[in-house]
């Protein structure tokens, strides 16, 4: 395989930091989710994210050399490059995290519609393989973007959504921040940009690596 | 709302009741249907059936004891005892 461009790694890395981060904040739900079937949903959601991590990062660790727990545990806060709109706390307030859940599946999907067309055959077929799980996430977001939009408390859903806008532009790259706006029926703003962190992103680091810094080479 | 799931474990396979589950509506026992029923794989076809829909059917009474409505009113195995003796084969 020829090396792919350091850049299209970056993104693949950006990419799988997203969906770390993002699966990490949506098990912060499990056991206290509205109800019993929502929480084994979003827990699956979660779980379902974070195994998209991990097959991007073993992409990734092919080309970079190391290995997929490495590029997920061992690197430094500010070598994540994970977009801030992922990294927010929203656990305990179930319309705002509906809203992120909403604006990211849809900007997810413009953005691995792009990754099948990639011409590095591994991410290609990756992506493709993404999308078919994804389509569920999809599915499940717009159901409940529909249900509290239809509630008589609509307005703290949309509230939410307007709160996140910025952060959720900054997801996608600047060429595909249009569709994003076209999709969601928004309009342009000025995105929160990859590329800096919110200051919850260190201890939501600190408890996900501790096992692995604790007991350096555990597995279970 | 409570659906109840009946799901099929192989190809022409009966569906069987499996559980129910509580979604305010189609789209979401849908959804649930598939994360509880049908993640691992363990069916190959799954019907969701909102519990009001049911009609339950019960009291059947047979006060008369006319139990030669029933299949075991009959004991074959006599008749053939019977019928083998008959045909000088017993």
């Amino acid at each position: 395989m020829q090396a792919p461009p350091e850049t299209r790694v970056e993104a693949v890395l950006a990419f799988a930091d997203d969906e770390l981060v993002l699966g990490w904040r949506d098990s912060e739900w499990t056991g206290i989710a509205p109800f019993l079937e929502e929480d084994v949903a979003f827990s699956s959601i979660a779980q379902g994210e974070i195994g998209h991590a991990r097959a991007l990062y073993e992409l990734a660790a092919g080309a970079l050399g190391g290995d997929a727990d490495a590029l997920a545990f061992d690197r430094e806060p500010d070598e994540y490059r994970c977009a801030p709109f992922v990294e927010l706390r929203l656990v305990g307030d179930w319309a705002a995290t509906i809203a992120r859940h909403w604006l990211y599946e849809t900007a997810d999907a413009i953005r691995v519609a792009a990754l099948m067309e990639s011409d590095w055959p591994e991410l290609a077929g990756l992506a493709a393989k993404m999308d078919r799980e994804e389509a569920y996430h999809r599915m499940h977001a717009q159901m409940w973007a529909e249900r509290l939009r239809q509630s008589s408390e609509s307005r703290r859903f949309e509230d939410a959504v307007a709160e996140l806008w910025p952060h959720a532009l900054g997801l996608l790259a600047a060429g595909k921040r249009e569709r994003l706006c076209e999709l969601v029926g928004r309009s342009p703003v000025e995105p929160v940009e990859r590329g800096t962190h919110t200051e919850e992103l260190r201890p939501l680091l600190e408890e996900m690596t501790l096992v692995r810094r604790s007991v350096p080479g555990a597995a279970w | 709302m409570i659906w109840e799931v009946f799901r099929q474990e192989r190809e022409g396979q009966p569906f069987q009741h499996g559980g129910s589950l509580e979604a305010p509506d189609f789209r979401f026992a849908e959804i649930y249907a598939r994360e509880f029923y049908g993640r691992r794989n363990e069916s190959t076809g799954i019907w969701i059936v909102p519990r009001e829909t049911i009609r339950e059917v019960a009291d059947f009474a047979d006060l008369f004891d006319r139990d030669y409505r029933r299949v075991d009113g009959y004991s074959l195995k006599v008749k053939l005892g019977e019928a083998r003796e008959r045909a000088g084969t017993a």
